[in-house]
């Protein structure tokens, strides 16, 4: 089936039956935990890992020695090894690592949930730990020198011009998806207020405590044109942890599990590192469309079905971007959707990011939006969606991507 | 010319290798250049070893028109989110060529404040250093 915006075919024919797929009700997450999130944790990104990772297993009710399995970030500075030696772990089984970036959130889950429904694994931890904002920051440009080697040779076409920095290389296509389809600077500004409304629920939150009107929006300083200081996430010292099993064992826990009716990833062709810019299209996300249309297959649901949704939102435009991708509205209607923000609050058609967000709560790689999926399931997080039942969460954008749908 | 750079901040280099090593060497003789494939005739940008259309391996560099639009901008106008080695505000554009690839660059002679997606644009070479030649674009009459 071939999508009226050409370069968008899903394949239905190459993937396995559905009635194959072993994830769907036979794993579940079963337990959470983070640190602080700060400017300057004062600590390594091991003690923080360590710390998150007891904090999730105290939280499932299970002792260190349970875990016999790992799944980290291809980028995050943390390794197996160390992670092992420092929580006295005996010995794991079942290790590997996500790669491209914040696109390697969901992915864990994938992995780990793949190693459990397998038998590979009982009992497997995914986290994310980082000095993002005390070390080096994302959002800048020294250090890149770095990452001129052989492999990325795409950005040979890209650093010599300036074009050297995450929000840039979003703003690229925010530039296309406001002129494609009239989305307005207001527009994108309502995702950024509400997310901090969200934050402002939450005492753990970066942002508790400091909200913002759409006139401080306008009114925050051009970083990248066409984004602004509040079009951008935050950098964020912390980590999270969660702890993943098999349905059947989860009963036997402490907390109620998030069973995982899905987890998926998707990669589309013709991409880059956050710069795919030659494709047909630009004011779209293939790969995020990829791994909703397998999230919809492997789970037999839709987006009708789900009750909130953490959306990954390093910046503001690729929240409307996923609700077209996703299918909670139609392709170019994402920022209209998002207008006067009532449709992604509480009592809207999908509250979205109900942490704060990456925009708002912290920035720790999609790994803190997973946690806040699970504590909507749960019926603890800070903005509670009344009687949830299926929760949404999605992996970085404009990179190979990932997505999970939990159910209670 | 209305890009400046910082004086003793070197401009990232291109990465040359095998596949591109064409596409490079004819920017430094102020040419545009795109590979081409020789089986099903497929125009490709980046270059790369492999036609994804038609799997030929026999490709050639055939030159652009050199002409074409502004198809997406951005201006970097916040210092610690751009390239040190230049001064803020600066554009970076992606062109699509007539020819039918797009690439990414800067605009050669438009201030940030007049650039516009759809803006007809075409090829110049900036010889920045001994050692780099970029190809940039400026505005263009129709």
């Amino acid at each position: 089936m071939y999508d009226q915006y050409l370069a968008r075919r899903y394949r239905t024919t190459v993937r396995p039956r559905v009635e194959d797929y072993k994830i769907k009700d036979n794993v579940a997450i079963v337990g959470i935990g983070q640190t602080e999130f700060s400017k300057d944790s004062g600590r390594s990104e091991c003690q923080m890992a360590c710390e998150a990772i007891k904090a999730a297993v105290e939280d499932a009710g299970l002792n260190i020695e349970d875990i016999d399995g790992l799944v980290k970030y291809a980028m995050d500075y943390t390794d197996e090894m160390h992670i092992v030696s420092a929580l006295g772990i005996p010995d794991l089984n079942y290790f590997g690592e996500c790669g491209w970036g914040g696109g390697a959130s969901c992915a864990t889950i994938l992995h780990a949930a793949t190693a459990i429904a397998s038998g590979a694994a009982n009992y497997v931890v995914c986290y994310r730990a980082m000095n993002e904002r005390s070390g080096a920051r994302y959002g800048r440009a020294p250090g890149v020198e770095q990452i001129m080697i052989a492999p990325n040779d795409h950005y040979g076409y890209l650093m010599p011009f300036g074009l050297a920095t995450p929000p840039s290389w979003v703003a690229m296509f925010a530039t296309r998806y406001m002129y494609e389809f009239g989305a307005t600077v207001e527009q994108l500004g309502w995702v950024s207020v509400v997310c901090r409304e969200y934050a402002c629920m939450n005492p753990k939150a970066m942002f508790y405590g400091r909200p913002i009107t759409l006139q401080d929006y306008m009114e925050s300083r051009m970083i990248v044109e066409p984004l602004r200081l509040y079009d951008c996430c935050l950098d964020t010292d912390g980590a999270v942890a969660v702890i993943l099993t098999s349905a059947e064992r989860a009963k036997a826990l402490k907390q109620r599990p998030a069973y995982i009716l899905g987890a998926t990833q998707g990669i589309a062709t013709q991409g880059e590192m956050m710069t795919s810019y030659y494709r047909p299209m630009i004011s779209i996300l293939p790969e995020s469309w990829y791994a909703g249309q397998e999230l919809w297959r492997v789970t037999g649901l839709s987006p009708k079905d789900v009750d909130v949704a953490q959306l990954y939102d390093a910046f503001t435009p690729l929240i409307p971007m996923q609700l077209e991708e996703y299918g909670f509205c139609g392709v170019g209607e994402g920022a209209a959707f998002c207008e006067g923000g009532d449709r992604i609050r509480l009592g809207g058609e999908i509250p979205c990011n109900t942490s704060g967000g990456h925009l708002s709560e912290a920035y720790i790689h999609g790994m803190n939006l997973i946690a806040e999926a699970v504590r909507q399931i749960r019926g603890t997080s800070t903005a509670q969606v009344e009687d949830a039942e299926i929760s949404l969460v999605t992996g970085g954008l404009g990179v190979p991507t990932s997505a999970v749908l939990l159910r209670r | 010319m209305v890009m400046e750079y910082n004086p003793g901040i070197q401009l990232l280099r291109p990465l040359v290798d095998f596949d591109n090593q064409g596409y490079w060497d004819g920017i430094k003789q102020h040419k545009l250049i795109f590979q081409k494939c020789k089986y099903c005739g497929l125009l490709i940008h980046r270059p790369r070893p492999m036609c994804p259309r038609c799997n030929s391996m026999d490709m050639e560099w055939v030159p652009s028109m050199g002409k074409g639009t502004v198809y997406s901008w951005v201006n970097f106008v916040y210092a610690n989110a751009a390239y040190p080695g230049i001064k803020v505000p600066y554009l970076v554009v992606v062109v699509e060529m007539l020819d039918g690839v797009r690439i990414v660059s800067n605009m050669y002679d438009v201030p940030p404040d007049e650039i516009y997606v759809g803006m007809p644009v075409e090829v110049v070479f900036d010889d920045i250093a001994d050692d780099l030649t970029l190809p940039k674009f400026k505005r263009r009459e129709v």
